[in-house]
């Protein structure tokens, strides 16, 4: 190993300039240069206990990835990681970093950590980009079957695992396309459908099989699955929209963000006519909400070519649940944040459009039970925001089709299936994870969900450790 | 996948399809739609599944080709596969013995009624058939209904084919004859299940009506779909389609229905200098019953 220089300071992430993305789709990060990657990877202490390890939900194998890059070894880095996450130019992408692996980076108490997600992108992109992709070793067959319930991140990452096992594993998609949220939620200007269609790539080549335009719950049931394979992963997420519940909510104009994003990400609403999906946005766009996907909306608007695009959030900037990085990339994009208001009412024209928002001003109060202080509306502080297009990005909701159809799968008061430690729910057979067990999350987190369940599928199936221990 | 076994012209620009779907056929029930897509850069739409034949593994769409999608339908032969299908979706009919009910269609939604129809046919009860259209070559499926109705009463708008008005004017006269009605289901243009709605409301009749908003996921995912029914917001796609006529809203309903009207993409302009029939606008604004593919 050769000495480090310790005072070398973080590699900044070239990006494109705000002026020039907000026109396209394309992606705004460039990703780090071979040199830059070596030099980051250099700043890495190589630590004998790795604390970053402990704040990834799939337990990378950081420390060791980093070390690869460091000798110019790129794709066995990439190699490296793939032993714990299949995915890693996406999570490279859109993990928050910043609360996870780098959050616990020794070399963050005193400056920046390392930049472990960067890092990460740029060994998978190389990998990718220098066609040294290696089709992944075929174990020899186990003889099992498992189902997965849902192509987004935790059903994907239960798939690889599964698959890399041995295991015979079919995943069952909703929509015309896999991905769930990575394709119909998160915009190409943050993962490139080349990126995503990549790693489904690598999935098929481990022998997992996709299963598109099946509706587990309609097109058929749990207990019908359950018939096929020998265990089944429900991970169905939160994809149901949450409105605010106010007046004139059904107004033309006025989306959810799930379906704002769904025409444009999975129907390309942005290259209508060139496709049949429309979409509406007008040049004033309210965007209520201030997570991830708030900001997604925001700016997809910006790049649908809205001039005035405002996100209006009923807390403060630092309640504000998105990546810093998102929230950075909207504002030099000139997506304006208006905190402490809350819209109270969308107001129409004579055809139905919404037009304009009336907002009250909310003050912050006493801690609530998430431990930030809760907004308490300003009494006659109301005023007039004008709209064309509003946008609602307040959350979701638990899909509810498989608990509907499930008689015996218990699940709690809000609609979220329960599980034990194990990942494994009321019912026999079957093990649930991600958004459909916590509501809410990140793809990270369900992916580490994914690959728990992964776990004790295999185990439960085969009475044994899986064969790579638990990638610690 | 997704095959197209026969396909047939019951009327102008109207055709039924046989499908080979054997997982959507398995489970369908009355009262359940499809989401389709017919190219790759298509959109989604939903289709009522007529009926469905288990054991053949087929499914049955019949549909008016006016838009965009439905005329990339149209033009598929059998032989040729349906690019993207999925369902059943939606809540099934709720079937019960009502005891004698009005079934009544309007142009092309007598489609989406005959499944209906025939499942409270099934339940044992007593059906009269309303069967309206613009003019005799629109009326379709007569034989279908007669087969499970006691009687079947046809109307055009121009008089061409049974008695001369609207299907209300047919039910105004059964409900002035004290004729005894239990149960009504009621499936056309917007403003045709609003009539009925408002007919039957006085003797507080029950009613339901099939619901066709716009739609994308059909699983509840966007909520593109939302319609008020008794001052609160539900989705059609998976708290409908069907809905208590009277707690309706039809005003918004019509209005979220022309929400995207005048917009045309590339494919919707390929088909506009030859085929589009001069009484068919399909993306002029109007709520005629061309606008929607099944006639809801």
């Amino acid at each position: 190993m050769g000495s480090r220089v310790m005072t070398q300071q973080r590699q900044p992430m070239p990006e494109r300039p705000a002026d020039e993305r907000v026109r396209d789709f394309d992606e705004v990060p460039i990703g780090y240069t071979a040199e830059m990657a070596v030099a980051e990877a250099q700043r890495c202490l190589q630590c004998k206990r790795p604390m970053c390890v402990e704040g990834c939900p799939v337990k990378v194998k950081i420390p060791q990835f980093v070390e690869l890059i460091a000798q110019g070894r790129f794709s066995e880095a990439a190699r490296k990681i793939k032993q714990t996450n299949a995915f890693p130019a996406i999570c490279g992408r859109v993990c928050p970093q910043e609360g996870q692996c780098e959050l616990t980076c020794v070399l963050g108490r005193r400056g920046e950590p390392v930049a472990i997600g960067r890092l990460e992108r740029f060994a998978a992109d190389w990998e990718r980009a220098h066609d040294e992709v290696e089709a992944p070793a075929h174990p020899a067959p186990t003889g099992h079957s498992i189902g997965v319930v849902g192509s987004g991140p935790g059903g994907l990452a239960c798939a690889a695992d599964l698959a890399m096992w041995g295991h015979d594993v079919t995943v069952y998609e909703l929509f015309h396309a896999p991905g769930g949220v990575l394709r119909y939620g998160i915009p190409r200007f943050r993962l490139p459908r080349a990126v995503l269609n990549a790693e489904l790539d690598y999935l098929s080549k481990l022998g997992v099989t996709i299963r598109t335009n099946f509706v587990v719950g309609r097109t058929a049931t749990i207990d019908e699955l359950l018939q096929e394979h020998d265990a089944i992963f429900v991970a169905t997420g939160a994809g149901l929209p949450r409105f605010l519940g106010i007046p004139g909510e059904n107004l033309l104009g006025v989306y959810s963000a799930n379906e704002f994003l769904t025409r444009v990400n999975l129907m390309r609403a942005d290259r209508f006519p060139e496709y049949d999906t429309p979409v509406h946005c007008g040049d004033n766009v309210i965007v209520v909400g201030a997570g991830n996907v708030a900001m997604d909306a925001a700016r997809t608007a910006r790049r649908l070519g809205a001039e005035n695009v405002t996100v209006v959030y009923r807390r403060t900037r630092g309640e504000m649940p998105a990546r810093v990085e998102e929230i950075e990339h909207a504002e030099q994009e000139d997506v304006r944040m208006h905190f402490l208001l809350s819209p109270i009412e969308l107001r129409g024209d004579d055809d139905g459009w919404a037009r304009v928002a009336v907002c009250r001003r909310m003050e912050l109060g006493e801690p609530d039970e998430t431990g930030r202080r809760r907004p308490v509306p300003v009494e006659g502080s109301e005023f007039e925001l004008p709209c064309d297009t509003v946008i609602v990005a307040v959350g979701s909701r638990a899909h509810p089709l498989v608990p509907d159809t499930t008689p015996d799968l218990d699940v709690s008061r809000r609609g979220y299936v329960a599980i034990d430690d194990s990942g494994a729910t009321s019912k026999p057979g079957v093990f649930a994870g991600g958004d459909i067990v916590t509501g809410s999350a990140t793809v990270i987190e369900a992916m580490g969900a994914g690959r728990r369940a992964a776990e004790s599928i295999h185990r439960s199936l085969t009475g044994q450790e899986p064969p790579n221990g638990n990638g610690g | 996948m997704n095959e197209i076994v026969s396909k047939e012209q019951i009327a102008p620009d109207t055709w039924r399809l046989v499908v080979r779907a054997p997982e959507i056929a398995r489970r369908r029930k009355a009262g359940q739609f499809v989401v389709l897509r017919v190219h790759e850069k298509g959109e989604r739409f939903p289709l009522t599944l007529v009926s469905s034949d288990p054991d053949a593994g087929t499914i049955e769409l019949i549909f008016q080709a006016v838009g965009t999608s439905t005329k990339l339908l149209a033009a598929l032969q059998p032989g040729e596969d349906i690019l993207d299908l999925v369902g059943p979706l939606g809540r099934p009919t709720h079937i019960e013995h009502f005891g004698r009910c009005v079934v009544i269609g309007g142009g092309y939604g007598m489609a989406p009624v005959i499944p209906i129809a025939q499942a409270l046919h099934d339940a044992g009860n007593e059906l009269v058939g309303i069967n309206g259209a613009r003019s005799a070559d629109h009326v379709i499926l007569v034989d279908r209904m007669g087969a499970i109705c006691q009687r079947v009463e046809v109307c055009t708008d121009d008089g061409s084919l049974g008695r001369q008005g609207f299907v209300t004017a047919v039910l105004q006269e059964m409900i002035e004859a004290d004729e005894r009605i239990d149960f009504v289901l009621a499936i056309g243009p917007t403003p045709m299940m609003r009539g009925v709605a408002e007919l039957t409301r006085p003797n507080g009749i029950n009613t339901v009506v099939s619901l066709n908003p716009i739609m994308v996921d059909g699983t509840g995912m966007c909520g593109g779909c939302r319609v008020e029914v008794a001052g609160e917001t539900k989705f059609a796609c998976v708290d409908g389609p069907e809905f208590d006529a009277h707690e309706v809203d039809f005003d918004m309903l019509m209005r979220r229905q022309r929400m995207y009207d005048g917009l045309e993409s590339d494919a919707t302009r390929m088909f506009k200098p030859h085929s589009t029939p001069l009484d068919a606008p399909a993306h002029e604004g109007c709520c005629c019953e061309e606008d929607r593919p099944d006639g809801k």
